[in-house]
């Protein structure tokens, strides 16, 4: 006989002949015995003492084994107590009544020696198999309860970081799953200093916590360029390389970028990867699609990226409409996509454009039978400019070391333009002088205007009043990026000078361009106003600085800024 | 004449499995089946003869009382379509074997002592 464990096997038989035999050669067989001449003995005794095991006489005095073997397996619960039944019964349906009443083998007298350890042996295997089992079932709960709570957390972090934006702004509505992370979705959006707003809907290949660890440095990338001035495609640069160096390389982003102008009237897209956005015109019901026009984030090298964006022009009441994948790629139960063009059905019965996430929600139950939780859209519109507000910027510095009386000029030429923003930097130093902080955003506004009039109506000799309607927006920005990439000569040059005046300061904002000058005493005959799609943002200037003036006939704009030393 | 009802391997059998124990088990099938025989004289329903014919055909094979347990298999079986006066019959005959076999144990018994 191989070694085996010792058992406590439970012995129930009424015959007082067949129980001692059978005792003493399950005993031989090196288990510990336990006895009971009927089925009650038999329940009261498994309470007490839990055997390994249960050999069983099916018909017995008091309470028979069928009702015994049914209370034990009750009592078991999940563990398995193997019960094996003693019985010299023949007929088939009695047999079958020990397997329904939990019965897992049989064993016929007369007993037989070799059979009864082989089949006392097959049923520890089967009892410590079922234990195994359990055991790890216990343990990939414990393990998925650990990943649920790793979740929790790393959302809790995450959401501290993706809240730091305004995605609660009024012209933002999005349907998100609260897990939406952990399947790669991102929704993030943020004020830039001049009150401007940036949206991005990001989809990580992957799911769980891979898709969530990429999602962090994305949002700290998105919301630190932003906020610091920077326009999308140093932002998206900036994201690509940082993906690109901490993805391995099966992992990437694809995503759509917006910039949103309150001030300007127009939406910026770069959609890399992610299924076609919509801008909807309310006025004529059209809806332009915004399609991918580039790889997902962090596929190419720094060199090969493509930040190119398009603008379009959008009037308030306008929608730019934005989806994850989950949408079209919701298959019903024949494999087949809800795809595009049901999308388009969607969009075409839409009668009540703020219930549009309801209906899109509807036709993909509808399709599918059953929601599903990874399906991310967000809809933008335009603010009021006065509407917009930045996010007051937090400083940490004492003001003990600001710089009170200095000035300094930049001259930034031909390859500097081509790719370098310099607004961003420009702003930060300009914030250094505290008395400036207040007004940050009013400052990054006319800087941005007087640096892209230099650059695009100087540098470049772009006419502006190709802007008044969307046909010639569209060639606006496509004669801007192509004549930016041709660019060869050519300067804009800042020059900022701060002064101490009385109690507070006065700043001199001065920015000339190489170009051909315009019309100045044309354009200043203008009424102050601020609907517009052309007209060099000349009034916004005009509104936010003091003595803004222009002269070398347009080339040379002069703008001042002041500022009381608070108490 | 005792192989048809008793089976010699068996005995032998539970000779070497119960060692000390054999004489016990002996003297416990004897005293059993003694009360078996009076529970099926005393049996009032065709259901409890059946059923105490079910327990005593198990010890009986155990046992090597092969005569035997093939009686009780029968009335076990059969206790339900036979008229009364063949179950009378019956537990007569199964009265007349196990007076046959008891012999059988008994010198077994003596048999095991003496050694």
């Amino acid at each position: 006989m191989q070694a085996q464990e010792p058992l406590t096997i439970l012995i129930a038989e009424d015959s007082a002949a067949d129980r001692l035999l059978l005792s003493t050669i399950v005993r031989r067989q090196g288990h510990q015995v336990l006895t009971a001449a009927n089925g009650a003995e038999a329940v009261e005794t498994f309470k007490e003492q839990q055997p390994d095991l249960v050999l069983m006489d099916a018909l017995m005095p008091v309470m028979d084994g069928f009702e015994a073997a049914r209370r034990i397996k009750a009592l078991a619960g999940e563990a398995l107590v193997p019960i094996i039944f003693l019985t010299s019964l023949t007929e088939s349906e009695a047999l079958a009544r020990c397997l329904e009443a939990g019965g897992d083998d049989f064993l016929a007298k007369p007993y037989n020696q070799v059979i009864l350890a082989a089949k006392i042996k097959a049923m520890d295997r089967l009892r410590r198999l079922q234990a195994t089992v359990l055991q790890q079932r216990d343990l990939i709960a414990r393990h998925h309860d650990y990943l649920l709570n790793e979740q929790r957390v790393a959302k809790a972090v995450f959401d501290k970081v993706a809240h730091s934006g305004c995605l609660s702004a009024p012209n933002i509505r999005y349907l998100q799953s609260p897990y939406a992370l952990f399947n790669g979705d991102l929704l993030l959006a943020a004020y830039t200093p001049a009150g401007d707003m940036h949206v991005m809907l990001g989809d990580f290949t992957g799911h769980g916590l891979p898709a969530a660890v990429g999602a962090m440095p994305l949002a700290e990338v998105f919301y630190g360029m932003t906020a610091k001035g920077y326009g999308l495609a140093e932002t998206l640069r900036e994201m690509n390389a940082k993906l690109k160096r901490i993805l391995p390389v099966d992992m990437f982003c694809c995503a759509t970028l917006l910039s949103l102008s309150f001030q300007s009237r127009s939406v910026e897209v770069w959609n890399g990867g992610m299924p076609d956005g919509y801008l909807h015109r309310m006025a004529s019901g059209e809806r332009v699609p915004l399609p991918a026009r580039h790889l997902p984030l962090g596929i190419l090298s720094a060199q090969a990226f493509d930040d190119r964006t398009d603008v379009y022009p959008m009037a308030v009441d306008d929608r730019v409409f934005l989806l994850s994948d989950g949408v079209i790629d919701t298959c019903d139960a024949n494999d087949q996509l809800f795809g595009v063009e049901r999308l388009q059905q969607v969009f075409a019965a839409n009668r009540e454009p703020d219930r549009l996430f309801e209906d899109i929600e509807q036709a993909l139950r509808d399709f599918r039978g059953q929601a599903r939780d990874d399906v991310s859209m967000v809809e933008v519109s335009l603010l009021e400019s006065a509407q917009a507000h930045g996010a007051a910027p937090v400083y940490s510095d004492s003001g003990q070391s600001c710089p009170l009386d200095w000035s300094a000029s930049f001259e930034f030429r031909g390859a500097t333009l081509r790719r370098f923003n310099p607004l961003p930097f420009l702003l930060q130093l300009l914030l250094e002088v505290h008395g400036l902080r207040a007004q940050s955003g009013a400052l990054y506004s006319v800087l941005a205007e007087l640096y892209s009039n230099g650059l695009e109506h100087g540098v470049l000799g772009l006419d502006s009043s190709l802007k008044r309607d969307a046909a010639g927006f569209a060639r606006y920005y496509e004669m801007r990026a192509a004549r930016l990439e041709a660019l060869q000569d050519g300067y804009v040059r800042v020059h900022l000078q701060v002064q101490p005046q009385g109690e507070g300061g006065r700043l001199v904002i001065r920015v000339e361009d190489s170009g051909k000058g315009f019309d100045v005493a044309r354009l200043m005959e203008r009424p102050v106003d601020n609907v517009r799609l052309s007209g060099r943002g000349i009034s916004l200037v005009r509104q936010l600085g003091r003595n803004a003036s222009w002269s070398d006939q347009g080339r040379s704009a002069s703008v001042e800024f002041f500022w009381e030393i608070e108490a | 004449m005792t192989d048809t009802h008793v089976d010699r391997e068996v005995l032998d059998t539970l000779r070497e499995v119960m060692e000390d124990g054999y004489t016990e088990l002996l003297e416990t099938f004897l005293a059993d089946s003694q009360s078996r025989l009076h529970e099926l004289q005393d049996s009032t329903s065709v259901k409890a003869l059946s059923d105490v014919a079910h327990s005593f055909k198990g010890s009986a094979s155990n046992m090597g009382a092969v005569r035997l347990a093939e009686l009780c298999q029968d009335l076990e079986s059969n206790a339900k379509d036979k008229s009364p006066e063949a179950l009378a019959q019956l537990v007569a005959d199964i009265h007349s074997e196990f007076a046959e076999v008891r012999p059988v144990y008994e010198s077994e018994k003596h048999h095991a002592h003496i050694h």
